[in-house]
């Protein structure tokens, strides 16, 4: 029992810290308490991450992590992003996020990718810590101590006791005790793993040898009470296993006490119950060995214990001499044993029909505590009681939840396909909408199209003209329209006066000559004024080829938008969809396999149950059968008693052979004298 | 009887046994299997979203809120309210689970949608309870100007200060 319930506990604790290192990393990793000092958020995306990992939903935080890293390693200047803030802290809560969610090759690579990167000191030993944990949790310590030992200097302080721990643990693992003595000796007092080091330190002493010591620190650790029933548990797994260990090795009178230290509403309460009952009967106490017994024989018949129970009060009684009491007891444990088996047997069916798979597969399994044991109320589901301790072992566990994994991956590729025929619809009809729409469209763009290059030719010539002119004076650029109709007016009188002179008067030459002086004198004087209209108009006409060209722009986006909301999708909307067919074929045969294993597992554990109580029938009905015997021969013992005792109270009574002394005669000597 | 308890031993360690008489390579097999379709189902999921992100919520007209705690307090969020040009996009109450997440430092991505480019008036209403269960609760206005690109607006929610900020990103 000992030697079972050391490895049993040893598995256990591991794997209830391995729950809160992942939830440790994470609690000091979003925007905080890193050694950057940062506690700002940097990157929205990255704290949505982390709200999918707070509520461990690793799947989707994985999926949003790996986006946003995968982005980060494309950009042409990453360190401008604000990611770059939360990078570290997000590559390490990858690994942490895959380990949680079993992928501890992902993990594994990833933190093996940290570890060939160019990176300070502190961040490869946290990484080469966590690596170690991987191979811990995968059972192989040889690796996590290999991975351990890349450590140089020292480990970032948040992970600091961690990393001991787990040293610790690797060497217990490697049955290197007194190492790991050394270990938890100094990390006793750290408070993120109260408890855990003292059981840890008081079996390492244990296998050291150091025998005294190490009973010494499980039973201070053993006194301990707590409120909150993870801690109380492992107090009670404590007192359970020296209790143990003492009564296996004769010291009766020790064991008792650590026993009656377990909690009684405790998961252990049972195991507790039926070993201060041995201890008591070893000692040959049977009296008082009922009482612990007697309370668990009452208790729920689907434990082991209780079945042991149910078998022991019987016993002890018939060492009592009170076998008919015993007789009644073993009559009790016999029909207790015939309603079992029955189940069990209805269970193995129900099984092998495939109720349980389809019961792990609903939906309130992920959010039911305890979903396993509720299972039971389904109706024809197996009696899920009788797979307990099966189902708390660390390969059960495993394999529920990556049953349970790719169910939830399955179905959420069936809303992917589902979605996938809506997007087809959507981007059918939005075809629809805007085909017939866009020859108009494009008619119209045409149309600005054409406007916008006319004003920018415009715009370009007056630009030019206005250039020139800052430089080279040109009054007659800036002439108004009557103005250079006067003008070439003028012009072509002075060309006919030139021809023919004798042809006009001197009075219209002379008008002429000041028409054109009047037309010249107003250019040059208002030159300066109509330069700078001219430049203003230039801006005016600037602003309204700006305003034709945002159109422009906007146009063509919503042009580019309408088309890009349905062409192309087709080919990548098939391709995936042919991804996820495929991938729904694997998970389907992956899940029947695993859902075989889980099915055989329990099958076994049932069968092996069913098998056991089937040989505890047989020694109840043999042992009823004697306490029968016993309790007959004792009854025709007393009645022969009562015969004799009869036989001698219907007797006359017998004359006293011996008279008192003053009923005897006076003796004739002496008066006679 | 002695015999009986070290037959429940043998039987207990039977049963450990019999848990692994799956061989341990076949074991190792399924297990590595399963995390090479977790991880293929990883990339195509993010795939799947980036085509559903580009296909419904395009990034000229997209809008996003997001919620968060103004700082690692202890409040119980039940409900936050989102009205984006006088009509309710968004609706939510928490779970335990999700306010731990938020106290955490998490941030809620509350609503995606389609906007036009421009303003556009967005209302915010919360309620929820001090851990001393006084109630706390508070409306806040802000407009959303939305540009070619995503928008993105965080809403802090300071909820024992019944105050809410917002951050445009």
């Amino acid at each position: 029992m000992y030697l079972r319930l050391v490895s049993a506990l040893r598995g256990a604790v591991p794997v209830s810290l391995l729950a809160f290192v992942p939830a440790l990393a994470l609690l000091c990793s979003p925007a905080a308490v890193g050694d950057d000092g940062k506690d700002e958020l940097e990157d929205l995306f990255f704290g949505e991450a982390m709200f999918q990992a707070y509520q461990e939903n690793f799947f989707d935080a994985i999926v949003d992590l790996d986006a946003e890293l995968d982005q980060y390693r494309r950009l042409d200047e990453p360190e401008l992003d604000p990611f770059s803030a939360h990078l570290g802290q997000a590559e390490f809560s990858v690994g942490d996020l895959e380990l949680s969610y079993r992928m501890h090759r992902e993990a594994g690579r990833a933190i093996e990718a940290v570890l060939k990167g160019n990176v300070p000191q502190p961040v490869r030993n946290e990484a080469a810590y966590r690596l170690a944990k991987i191979h811990y949790h995968k059972q192989q310590p040889s690796n996590a101590l290999h991975a351990l030992d890349m450590i140089e200097g020292r480990v970032p302080e948040r992970v600091r006791a961690e990393e001991q721990f787990l040293r610790a643990r690797v060497y217990m693992e490697l049955g290197r005790f007194e190492e790991a003595v050394e270990l938890l000796r100094d990390l006793k007092g750290e408070e993120s793993l109260d408890g855990f080091v003292q059981y840890n330190l008081g079996i390492a002493q244990l296998k050291s040898g150091q025998e005294e010591r190490g009973i010494l620190e499980l039973t201070s650790l053993g006194k301990n009470r707590s409120s909150d029933t993870a801690r109380q548990a492992l107090y009670d797994k404590t007192n359970l296993l020296l209790g143990s260990h003492l009564m296996e090795a004769g010291q009766l009178e020790l064991a008792r006490p650590y026993f009656d230290r377990v909690n009684l509403e405790g998961p252990f309460s049972n195991r507790a119950l039926l070993g201060a009952g041995w201890v008591e009967a070893k000692a040959g106490r049977y009296d008082r060995a009922l009482v612990p017994w007697k309370l668990l024989q009452d208790r729920k018949n689907t434990n082991e214990s209780v079945h042991e129970a149910m078998l022991a009060v019987p016993y002890a009684y018939g060492k009592l001499d009170v076998h008919s009491t015993a007789a009644i007891n073993y009559g009790r444990a016999l029909e207790s044993f015939g309603n079992e088996i029955d189940t069990l047997s209805a269970s193995i069916k129900s099984i092998r029909e495939g109720k349980f798979l389809e019961a792990l597969r609903r939906k309130e399994a992920a959010q039911v505590k305890n979903w396993v044991v509720a299972l039971r109320k389904l109706p024809d589901a197996p009696e899920t009681h009788y797979l307990l301790d099966l189902m708390a072992s660390n390969d059960y566990q495993e394999f529920l939840r990556n049953y349970r994994d790719l169910n939830d991956l399955f179905e959420r590729n069936e809303e992917w396909l589902d979605s996938l025929s809506a997007y087809e619809d959507i981007i059918e009809l939005r075809r629809a909408y805007y085909e017939p729409l866009l020859p108009g469209l494009d008619k119209r763009f045409r149309e600005l199209d054409a406007r916008i290059k006319l004003r920018i030719e415009q715009r370009d010539r007056f630009a030019s003209r206005i250039e020139q002119m800052l430089v080279t004076r040109r009054p007659e650029h800036l002439a108004k329209a009557e103005e250079q109709e006067a003008r070439l007016q003028l012009q072509s009188l002075r060309k006919l006066m030139a021809k023919s002179p004798g042809g006009f008067t001197a009075a219209t030459q002379r008008r002429v000559a000041r028409l054109d002086g009047v037309l010249d004198w107003r250019l040059a004087t208002e030159y300066d004024h109509r330069l700078t209209e001219a430049y203003k108009h230039l801006q005016e006409l600037n602003a309204e080829i700006e305003q034709l060209q945002t159109v422009y722009q906007s146009y063509v986006r919503s042009r580019q938008a309408a088309t890009h909301s349905y062409i192309g999708y087709n080919d990548t909307i098939r391709r995936l969809r042919a991804q996820i067919q495929n991938t729904q074929g694997r998970l389907d045969t992956l899940m029947a396999r695993q859902g075989n294993m889980l099915e055989t597992l329990a099958v076994n554990e049932l069968d092996r149950r069913r098998t056991q109580l089937e040989s505890y029938q047989i020694k109840a009905r043999f042992a009823l059968a004697d306490s029968f015997d016993r309790a007959n021969e004792l009854q025709e013992e007393r009645a022969d008693q009562m015969k004799v005792e009869q036989h001698r109270a219907n007797q006359p009574e017998p004359l006293p052979q011996d008279n008192p002394p003053e009923l005897e005669a006076p003796q004739k000597d002496g008066g006679e004298q | 009887m002695v015999r009986i308890l070290q037959l429940t031993i043998l039987l207990l360690l039977a049963g450990i046994v019999n848990a692994q008489s799956v061989s341990r390579g076949e074991i190792r097999g399924l297990d590595e299997q399963i995390q090479d379709v977790k991880k293929d189902v990883i990339d195509l999921t993010a795939e799947l979203t980036q085509l559903e992100e580009k296909l419904l919520f395009p990034s000229n007209t997209q809008v996003s809120f997001f919620v968060s705690f103004a700082d690692a307090q202890l409040f119980d969020l039940e409900a936050v309210q989102l009205k984006l040009n006088d009509e309710i996009v968004a609706h939510h109450l928490y779970t335990f689970r999700e306010i731990e997440a938020l106290q955490k430092g998490g941030v809620q991505r509350i609503y995606t949608g389609n906007v036009q480019t421009g303003s556009h008036p967005l209302e915010v209403s919360f309620i929820g309870k001090s851990p001393a269960g006084k109630e706390h609760r508070a409306n806040a206005s802000y407009r959303v100007d939305k540009a070619v690109g995503p928008k993105f607006v965080e809403i802090k929610i300071a909820g024992a200060e019944s105050a809410i900020n917002f951050k445009d990103w």
